[in-house]
């Protein structure tokens, strides 16, 4: 097996007394989508912002494509190549599609040696068509404001985004969260789209079919510490459930 | 799953036609409210006066009006469209003005030649606009307290430093010459036997003909007409603009695609202040004096221009068009009043139900798009 991407060993975060992520540990290799299950509390959202830069951990170690790195702000994981898409996605609903991918990176025209900057409107227009179209998504229009798009809609622009400056693992929180049925089925197409470009992804989740439909690979969380780890094709989803609650706990049973 | 391509288009359109066609009226109303209202003036005045309403002097007339309006309200814009508000640019075009009629004053009695003061005028004028708008927006961003009561303060604050400076309210003793930059204009016509059509050049007439006289696109005029073209490069054009937008649209999502927002929010209070410190320069210019009261009655119909034209309050939407189409409405409204006789207080009155009209409409436009609010 090739060197995974992201490693994490032995991590711990704690909030006063509170242990939320007790020595977790774990891989994520090149090309799979990684589902981590977990109830509310189970410290699967604060696992996820001690590698997004969010919070910064109290031990253990993360190694980025093979180099240990730390992350003391978000912006650091970012320009390492971490993509971390949350519910609310960080899309301005009033501008369009271009001008969100390039929001805070925005293409200038230079005129009088820089002194005059103007927006590059024509060819941000044309990146964002050309990496929504490697994704294989197409829309009505580019250039009106994202308000008038659906839930799913968004989300792919939010993806094609991460995709568009480069992210080298993605980490997507609860993606099919408030979608209809179909629009889940679209963005779930496009994990499974950014796996085959050899983008890793992490799905944060408790949508069990979602689960079944994409992840390569299973971690389940409880109270702060992983209590497994399974190939999607060994469990299913009662097994899942037992260890979402407690009944099961392989650092248990192997301790 | 069986076709991928078929997967991933999202191509069904998320509005029907209907709804389109609503959201484009919500958004041309404001102009075609005002051509409506410049119908019925024309028809009005001309039934019930002798006046004409659509006149080259009226209409220069409401041109000169709306100078102050539009100048407080074109950096206003850019302060809601952030999901700000600016309360204190009528005190701070006071001050503006107060400061400018001191330093004209000082510079032309220390030797100064008449256009370098008034250069100076502005520097003074525009500069310590600019530095009450550094300190609203370090207050607003660094400290993290609400735009409302930062700008109240201030206001507050640079309405006692106006009446301070101003030696009891008016700055006098300005060189006479000064009148020229705030009154003469680009062109002038005069109508009649010997008038004509004149350019940068006054021509030299007397008695009937002076009456017959007419300046057009005075220097007031055409230096609000400059910093409108340069507001609507800003907001259209530039990455300043685009900012604006997202920071107003979404706070969280600018903050997490690493915009500046703290430094943005710094210099949008900074424009404001600036644009309210022009009108006040221009103020001392016209009427050759210094004046610590001059803005203070102007804030609140500068505010109602920018919503008139379609600045939401919740941030996120609005152009400068929209707000020149705005202070037009205001300064159209209250003219035709006065030429129909109608008494001054019905201005207000109209005024105010123009302004909550147009928040009904904005609000309908919401409505239609079941938007979510502004800030997912």
């Amino acid at each position: 097996m090739s060197e995974p991407i992201l490693s994490i060993r032995h991590m711990v975060k704690r909030f006063g007394g509170l242990v939320a992520v007790n020595d977790v540990s774990l891989d994520i290799n090149p090309g799979e989508v990684v589902a981590l299950l977990g109830d509310n509390g189970a410290g699967k959202s604060t696992l996820i912002k001690c590698v997004s830069g969010v919070h910064l951990p109290d031990e253990g170690e993360i190694r980025f494509e093979g180099r240990p790195v730390s992350f003391p702000k978000p912006i650091d994981a970012r320009s390492a190549g971490i993509e971390t898409i949350y519910q609310d996605l960080a899309l301005a609903n009033n501008l369009d599609v271009p001008a969100n991918i390039f929001l805070g990176r925005e293409a200038k025209n230079r005129y009088l040696g820089g002194l005059v900057k103007t927006l590059n409107d024509k060819w941000m227009l044309g990146q964002a068509e050309q990496s929504l179209a490697a994704l294989d998504i197409r829309f009505p229009s580019l250039t009106q404001p994202i308000e008038s798009l659906s839930g799913g809609q968004r989300q792919a622009v939010a993806i094609a985004r991460a995709i568009y400056w480069k992210a080298r693992l993605m980490i997507m929180d609860e993606p099919t969260n408030n979608l209809g049925v179909p629009e889940q089925q679209k963005v779930l197409e496009l994990i499974r789209r950014l796996r085959d470009q050899g983008v890793p992804v992490i799905l944060i989740t408790h949508t069990m079919p979602d689960v079944f439909a994409v992840a390569d690979r299973i971690i389940v969380m409880h109270r702060g510490r992983k209590v497994t780890e399974k190939r999607t094709g060994e469990t299913n989803a009662s097994e899942l459930v037992q260890y979402m609650v407690g009944a099961l706990d392989d650092t248990r049973t192997s301790a | 799953m069986t076709d991928s391509k078929a997967m991933a288009g999202f191509d069904e359109p998320a509005l029907s036609a209907g709804k389109r066609a609503i959201l484009l009226i919500s958004r041309l109303w404001a102009w075609v409210f005002l051509a409506l209202m410049i119908v019925f003036f024309v028809v009005a005045v001309g039934v019930f006066s002798s006046a004409t309403f659509l006149s080259v002097r009226n209409s220069q007339n409401i041109l000169v009006a709306i100078v102050p309006v539009l100048l407080l309200g074109l950096g206003q814009t850019f302060v809601i469209i952030a999901a700000g508000i600016d309360l204190s640019v009528g005190w701070v075009m006071s001050l503006a003005s107060v400061l400018s009629a001191h330093a004209i004053r000082a510079a032309f009695n220390a030797g100064v030649p008449l256009f370098l003061s008034v250069v100076l005028g502005f520097v003074a004028g525009v500069g310590g606009a600019a530095l009450v708008g550094l300190v609203n927006g370090l207050i607003i961003a660094k400290l993290k307290v609400p735009a409302f009561i930062v700008t109240l303060g201030t206001s507050f604050i640079v309405r006692g430093m106006s009446l301070l400076f101003s030696e009891n309210t008016t700055v006098i003793g300005l060189p006479e010459g000064i009148r020229d930059y705030g009154n003469e204009s680009l062109f002038y016509w005069v109508r009649g036997e010997g008038g004509g059509f004149y350019i940068l050049d006054k021509p030299e007439v007397s008695g009937e003909l002076l009456r017959s006289m007419d300046r057009i696109l005075a220097w007031p005029v055409v230096i609000t007409a400059v910093v409108v073209l340069v507001c609507l490069f800003l907001l259209k054009r530039t990455q300043f603009g685009r900012h604006t937008y997202a920071i107003g649209g979404n706070m969280q999502a600018a903050l997490r695609t690493g915009i500046p927002v703290d430094r943005h929010i710094i210099k949008l209070y900074m424009l404001s202040a600036s644009t309210a410190g022009v009108a006040g320069v221009l103020s001392t210019l016209r009427f050759t004096a210094g004046s610590a009261v001059i803005g203070d009655p102007l804030l609140l119909s500068s505010i109602a221009a920018v919503i008139i034209g379609g600045v939401s309050l919740f941030g996120g939407a609005g152009s400068i068009i929209g707000t020149v189409i705005g202070a037009l409405i205001i300064a159209v409204l209250t003219t035709g009043l006065v030429m129909l006789n109608v008494p001054a207080f019905w201005q207000f009155i109209v005024v105010g139900a123009v302004v909550i009209i147009a928040v009904l409409i904005d609000q309908s436009r919401d409505l239609i798009l079941g938007r979510r609010g502004r800030g997912t």
